[in-house]
């Protein structure tokens, strides 16, 4: 496992209490798992997602994934319509591991409300809320 | 592990243990109400001996084999069972153990289930097989609402040549989770008419068993190509899993799932159960399948291991999400089936195949040749429906009393066929037996 100092957490994504991460392009926000969450997980073998056009409130399960290890459900880190999934995670889920914030991408949200994003934690208070023992 | 009774003075002391007076004392927290006072309604205690009579006479007042000639199968074949089977499924270490929630410590259990699924995949000609389910008609429910899952809809359409009994136990469960069941009729050759479903929208599985209720051969092959046309899943069921060592099994004519019972496979009759579940898919299926899976790894020391796997769908890890409330396997009936399978080998399992085709196919010739009615046409393997005259039935009990089981009168299921009979030949009925019963029904 790595060190909280070791995590690669970029700036330009927020991050949810349960590990995922949102980024802003354009009109759609883009969310996935961030480096602590696929840490945890060791070797993930299995990704479960939604199809194009559901649509899930903010801290909705989204789908789950599966490592090695233990399965774990996704959560909304904003709600929304979804615009796009990452089909290539049916075939290649390793990419979680691999590179969990650009290949790695589970969907594409329209969101349905702003609020959500400003309930999400900037880089510097997941950091903290991570050193809380989350 | 020896299981002992305890003595009184262990009573006593277990008692003093806890601090309580009498076993009235560790009870005291079930209301007065709710607890029996007087005696149980039992008979006196009978000696051993005087036990074994009992027993005895109670068997004896049953129509069984071997004492009876059977010509039933209707989903429980009696088969003869290799001693090579009896002998080794009897040895503790198979008896005495449970499927194993501390699996690494229990590799022999765990290499056991491995071999049997993978005996099982190759007989069904799929690509991955479950540790077993309780029986064949649970399997085919698990095997429907999964196929619900996989393709998210909500209705399934059944054959009406599927076992009486597996249509009851899909409704059980299907029904109260809102999921719609469509009938398919038969046809005048003992197959299902599937001419219902080109009307039928939003279907998330087919299933059609074969050899069906009637003993006929399903075409599967051209089945499997309508309904995938339809974007469903078909379910291929089974209460005769020999049948696959003459007929092609179901993965190789297209079934997504294939399900059934495994009785035949080396587990005696006894009344019923316990039988076997054998549950099959296709690969990309694998994570919406019921029940648990052992899989073959190797450690850090690149050592050979076996492993539970997908254990995370089960309802002990993850109740809420589990793929079936069925959260154990029949692990010592799977044993008996995978010796079975084993001691026959692909050769073996072809050859008794082909002795239950011929001695089944010569009983019908010779009811033929004596005038009676063999409607349905399609080929069968070791069971076939005929038609006797009306008034058969007392033929029926006089032959029963000869010691002479002359099929299943189907007219309890199926109504419109009130003097048909599904009979069965396999490997235990002599030429000698099935000679006597064509004499006696003709006279």
């Amino acid at each position: 496992m790595k060190e909280i100092s070791q995590l690669n957490l970029p700036d330009d994504v927020r991050y949810a209490e349960e590990h995922e991460w949102a980024r802003p392009e354009g009109e759609k926000v883009r969310v996935g798992i961030d480096d602590y969450a696929q840490d945890q997980l060791g070797d993930i073998v299995f990704v479960e997602l939604p199809q194009v056009g559901d649509t899930f409130e903010k801290d909705e399960e989204f789908g789950t994934v599966e490592s090695v290890k233990a399965v774990s459900e996704l959560y909304m880190p904003i709600g929304g319509e979804i615009l796009a999934v990452n089909t290539a995670l049916e075939e290649f889920p390793e990419l979680l591991n691999s590179d969990p914030y650009d290949d790695g991408w589970m969907i594409d949200v329209i969101p349905n409300n702003p609020d959500d994003w400003d309930a999400l934690m900037t880089k510097d208070a997941y950091i903290e809320a991570l050193k809380g023992g989350k | 592990m020896r299981y002992l009774p305890h003595t009184s003075e262990d009573i006593t002391s277990m008692l003093e243990e806890v601090g309580v007076d009498g076993l009235d004392g560790l009870f005291s927290t079930i209301p007065e109400d709710c607890r029996h006072r007087d005696d149980l309604n039992l008979p006196e205690p009978l000696t051993e001996w005087e036990l074994n009579d009992r027993m005895g006479a109670l068997s004896d007042s049953m129509a069984v084999s071997p004492e009876y000639k059977m010509f039933i199968g209707a989903g429980s074949y009696q088969h003869y069972i290799p001693a090579s089977v009896s002998s080794l499924l009897g040895r503790s270490e198979f008896v005495t153990s449970y499927t194993p929630y501390q699996p690494e410590i229990s590799q022999g259990t765990l290499q056991a289930i491995y071999e049997y699924q993978t005996l099982t995949t190759r007989l069904l000609g799929m690509e991955v097989a479950n540790a077993s389910i309780y029986d064949g008609a649970s399997a085919l429910a698990e095997a429907l609402l999964m196929a619900l899952r996989i393709t998210k809809k909500r209705k399934v359409a059944i054959s009406s040549l599927i076992h009486p009994l597996y249509r009851r136990v899909v409704q059980t469960y299907c029904e109260p989770s809102g999921y719609e069941i469509a009938e398919l009729p038969y046809l005048d050759d003992g197959r299902t008419d599937l001419s219902k479903l080109a009307g039928m929208n939003d279907l998330g599985a087919v299933a059609v068993q074969s050899p069906n209720f009637f003993g006929c051969i399903e075409n599967l092959k051209e089945i499997s190509e309508m309904v995938h046309e339809k974007s469903a899943l078909l379910v291929a069921s089974f209460t005769e899993p020999l049948a696959y060592g003459l007929f092609k099994n179901p993965g190789s004519q297209g079934a997504d799932i294939a399900c059934g019972e495994g009785q035949s496979l080396g587990i005696p009759q006894s009344f019923g159960g316990p039988v076997l579940g054998m549950f099959a898919s296709k690969m990309k299926y694998v994570r919406s399948m019921p029940g648990r899976l052992v899989g073959k790894t190797t450690d850090m020391d690149g050592k050979r291991g076996f492993v539970l796997t997908l254990s995370t769908r089960e309802q002990h890890i993850r109740r809420e999400k589990a793929t079936s409330n069925i959260c154990t396997n029949n692990s010592l009936c799977a044993l008996a089936a995978a010796m079975y399978m084993a001691s026959m080998g692909g050769t073996g399992m072809r050859e008794l195949a082909m002795l239950n085709y011929d001695k089944s196919e010569y009983l019908k010739s010779e009811l033929k040749k004596a005038g009676f009615k063999i409607n349905f046409e399609s080929p069968t393997f070791n069971e076939f429906v005929v038609e006797f005259p009306a008034g058969f039935k007392n033929t029926y009990e006089r032959l029963l009393e000869k010691k002479i089981v002359a099929g299943l009168p189907l007219a309890p299921y199926y109504p419109e066929l009130s003097s048909h009979y599904l009979l069965c030949v396999t490997e235990t009925r002599t030429r000698q037996d099935i000679d006597a019963l064509v004499r006696e029904v003709k006279s």
